[in-house]
Parts: structure tokens; C-alpha cells; sequence
């Protein structure tokens, strides 16, 4: 029975070894490195524009089973990096593999549930909770945990929770921070070739674990694509002694079920879009189509002054404003406010509809 | 204190992730710090005569010297009782600082020393 096609001394079919020749023969890969493959799970968590790439590397190299967790829906802002997504379709690379598609939301009640029986977790996700959620679920499942992130030229990748005494995402991260201080890809930016290179890197860390050529030390990747050269390696601590997840009488499981992990990182984070929308004092803000009717009245009723970034003020502004940005506005507001008044009877603020400047504006600055 | 070599130190700061925005859009500074410094962080230059209680210029020192220094915006989006806010790694010669005594570790010549701020997008 042995030289029977899937049998022990063939234990692939056939076309597998034309299919994935080119990789077996890479020495410490070899036939071995394919049956681990065939035989890997691997939780793809967030299908975006990391997920994307790295499902399409994993799916390529013969990964046997592949789970795909991803609540949102595309939008047509998503597709410059988000490379698997038209229309309507999700691109499948390989029609033996297994595909677990999940679109019900990760939390903390189902993460331990939903992600229990993959040899191996993808970070892929896009904001903090679910970050400390997915490394302590990966703690407590006992599952390496390969974490990508992206935003605006830079990237970093980091395996989690493998090798000897290799640290969670706790361990190194061990307070989150404020959900201020953080943004998104939709506030900041973002090029999606930096998302695929993460993302590419994120399949080739998972393919090292599985195949058995990953040597195990902690380390984080840093990209930036305009510094030269682009990649710098930093050596990460080991584990941390007192890591409520992965240290000594850590709480594993317990922890995960019993954190509210959006609490932990500050809460939600701050919905500009809202706050600018709110009422404020009177007479300090004006909607759209008020400014718009005013302007067809007498084009010089008021001064407009965009405190956006030069780079955005440039894809688009309202005709006749002037760009100062926050910053200069904030420094000097005593000059910006005295020339309008000057010229005109009355000045008006505009922001992009998702900033914090919005805010700051309106308790900082009296134009 | 002027002349002697000891007297100041010079070390390579570099900023990622984000954090260059706050010091000028501008990722790398070369910058020389007095070889002792007040215990006390301040981060007055040259460091007064009148200063007794010194140490070795160190990584805390550092961060208090970028805040009073190099920062251009708000101080709370670099410094936070007096170390980095949550969210910030610092690297020493591209080691995590945890492993080389975080905010103890003395600077020494050439020195690099790299903030970075993490990145939670994708």
C-alpha cells in the first residue's frame, strides 16, 4: 500500500506534486513542508486590504483549511487595496481548499469558539480591541498569532505567542492607548501596495510556522516605503513575567470571556463626524446648504478658511477659501481673526467631515 | 564643562509610525546631549552650574529633552508621567528598551535610539 497515491510514502495527490513542485524542492520546505500545509488550518481574522493578500498567498501555497472572519462590508473606497473584492465576488485562488467564511462579528463571547481548531491566527484587523482580543484568544487557544498593521507609507508585522517565551501583544503592548491618539486607515490614509507587502509578509511568517522554517525569535518588522532601506528588524523582550494573558497564573480563557475589550482601550473611539454634527453655540456653525445659500447671495458675505492639510485642500475646496491649516490656525489665531474681520463681516471654519480638528476648533479657536 | 570630550554626548533619534509629525515631519535628528545631566530631568542647556544633584544623560532624560525641545505639537501625544505615552516603543540600537533598562539605559557616542508609535490599520 505504501507507493499508493496518498498513501504514507505518497501522501499528496498526484497533481500536488506538479501543482507545488516549486516550493517543495526549496530545501527545509521539501514534501514534508507541503503535507503540513495540506494538513494547516489558518484563521484569516479581518479581510481587508492586509487580509486580502495574505488569503491569497496562503490559498496559493496549498493551505488546507482556511477560515475567513470578516463583519463589514466592502465599500468601493476599499478596493484600491482590498485586491480580492469587485463587485460582488471574493476571488478564490484555489478550489481545493476548504473556505470557512464567518460574517458574524469577533467579540469576546465567541472569539474562543469561533477561532478554536486553526493551527494558526492572522491578525488583520483594523483597530485596537479586537487587537488585544485576538492575542489573548491566541494565548488562550495556545495559537501563534501573525499580526500585521498598516497606516498611511508604514507597515509593521510581529509574530505573537510563539517560539520559547516569545511575548503576546500584552506582553510588549501592556496599556492601550488612548483611542485619541489613534487612526484609521479612512483618517489618515493609506497606500495599498503598503497593506500588500504586510499582508504578503503575513502569509510568508504563517507558511514559516507551518513548514517548520521559522526560527522562532521575537522580533517586529518596521516598513516605511520611503525611507531607504525600507525594512528595519527590532528585537522584542520574551514574555512578560506578570502578563495578565500569557504570564505566570495568567487568567487564559477566564480573561478573554471576562474583558469588555473596547472598555480596556478607552472606550469607543471618539465619532468626529457626530460630535461635528452636534449643535453648537449659536451662531458658531453653519451646514452646507445655509454657507451655500449665503454664498449665491454675495459670493463675498464671508471669508472661508479650510484648516485641512495642504494635500487634501488640493484633491478638493470650496471655491474662494483659504488654507490655513489647524496648527498655523491654532498658533496664530489672533492674526487669522483680525484680517477677516477686517475684510469681512464674519468668518467660517471647514474641516473634513471625520476630524478631531473639528472639535478643536470649535473650543479653541474663535475666528 | 565646556572643552572636556565627556562633557556631552551625541546620539541618532529617529521617529516612525507616525510620530515624525510631531517632531517637525522629519524622521532622523542627530542631537547632543550633556553627559550629566539634573536628576531632576530639567532639561535647561547648557545644564546650570548651580546643579548638584546629577546623573548620566539617559533615556528618560532624552524624553524629557525631545518634549521641551524637539516637540512641535501637544505634549501628551509623546510624553506621559514622564515617559512615552502607551502606544510608543523606544528602541535602543534596534533592542526593545526593555531589554536594555528602559529609561535607565545611559546614552552613550552613536547611540540610536528610535520611537515608534504603533500602527493599529489594515
Amino acid at each position: 500500500m505504501d507507493s499508493v497515491i496518498g498513501g504514507p510514502e505518497y501522501p499528496l495527490p498526484l497533481e500536488d506534486y506538479k501543482r507545488y513542485g516549486r516550493q517543495m524542492i526549496l530545501d527545509g520546505f521539501g514534501l514534508q513542508g507541503q503535507v503540513n500545509l495540506s494538513r494547516a488550518s489558518v484563521a484569516v481574522v479581518g479581510a481587508g486590504g492586509l487580509g486580502c493578500p495574505a488569503l491569497q498567498y496562503l490559498g496559493a501555497a496549498g493551505v488546507g483549511r482556511i477560515g475567513i472572519f470578516d463583519h463589514d462590508r466592502v465599500e468601493i473606497s476599499n478596493l484600491q487595496r482590498q485586491i480580492l473584492h469587485n463587485e460582488e465576488t471574493v476571488g478564490i485562488v484555489n478550489s481545493r481548499l476548504v473556505i470557512d467564511a464567518v460574517t458574524s462579528a469577533i467579540s469576546a463571547s465567541n472569539a474562543l469558539t469561533l477561532l478554536a481548531g486553526y493551527d494558526l491566527i492572522l491578525d488583520c484587523t483594523d483597530n485596537v480591541p479586537t487587537r488585544y482580543l485576538l492575542s489573548d484568544t491566541a494565548v488562550a487557544l495556545k495559537t501563534p498569532l501573525v499580526s500585521g498593521a498598516a497606516q498611511k507609507f508604514d507597515g509593521q508585522l510581529c509574530v505573537y505567542h510563539y517560539g520559547e517565551n516569545g511575548p503576546c501583544y500584552r506582553c510588549i503592548f501592556p496599556v492601550p492607548p488612548k483611542p485619541s491618539n489613534v487612526g484609521s486607515c479612512e483618517e489618515l490614509g493609506i497606500l495599498g501596495a503598503v497593506t500588500g507587502i504586510i499582508g504578503n509578509m503575513q502569509a510568508l511568517e504563517a507558511i514559516k510556522i507551518l513548514t517548520g522554517l521559522h526560527d522562532g525569535k521575537p522580533v517586529m518588522h518596521i516598513y516605511n516605503a520611503l525611507s531607504t532601506p525600507p525594512f528595519r528588524t527590532i528585537k522584542l523582550r520574551s514574555k512578560r513575567e506578570g502578563c495578565p494573558a500569557c504570564g505566570t497564573g495568567a487568567l487564559e480563557k477566564a480573561l478573554v470571556r471576562d474583558t469588555d475589550y473596547v472598555q480596556f482601550c478607552g472606550g469607543l473611539r471618539p465619532d468626529w463626524e457626530h460630535t461635528g454634527l452636534a449643535q453648537g453655540e449659536a451662531g458658531k456653525r453653519i451646514d452646507a446648504k445655509s454657507l451655500s445659500a449665503l454664498l449665491a447671495s454675495d459670493p463675498f458675505a464671508v471669508e472661508i478658511i479650510d484648516v485641512r492639510q495642504p494635500t487634501e485642500f488640493g484633491i478638493v475646496h470650496l471655491p474662494g477659501s483659504k488654507n490655513v491649516p489647524l496648527k498655523q490656525l491654532v498658533e496664530y489665531p489672533q492674526n487669522m481673526s483680525r484680517k477677516s474681520r477686517s475684510s469681512s463681516p464674519a468668518g467660517w471654519v471647514t474641516t473634513h467631515r471625520r476630524q478631531q480638528t473639528r472639535c478643536e476648533v470649535s473650543t479653541e479657536v474663535r475666528v | 564643562m565646556a572643552g572636556a570630550e565627556t562633557s556631552s554626548v551625541t546620539i541618532k533619534v529617529e521617529f516612525s509610525g507616525g510620530l515624525e509629525l510631531l517632531f517637525s515631519n522629519q524622521r532622523s535628528h542627530t542631537l547632543t546631549l550633556p553627559a550629566a545631566v539634573p536628576t531632576d530631568n530639567a532639561t535647561t542647556v547648557p545644564v546650570p552650574s548651580t546643579i548638584e544633584a546629577t546623573k548620566p544623560a539617559d533615556i528618560t532624560y532624552l524624553i524629557h529633552y525631545l518634549r521641551d525641545h524637539l516637540l512641535q505639537e501637544r505634549a501628551e501625544l509623546f510624553e506621559e508621567n514622564g515617559t512615552v505615552r502607551p502606544g510608543i516603543l523606544v528602541l535602543i540600537n534596534d533592542t526593545d528598551w526593555e531589554l536594555e533598562g528602559e529609561g535607565d539605559y545611559v546614552v552613550k557616542e552613536g547611540d540610536e535610539v528610535v520611537f515608534i508609535s504603533t500602527l493599529h490599520g489594515g
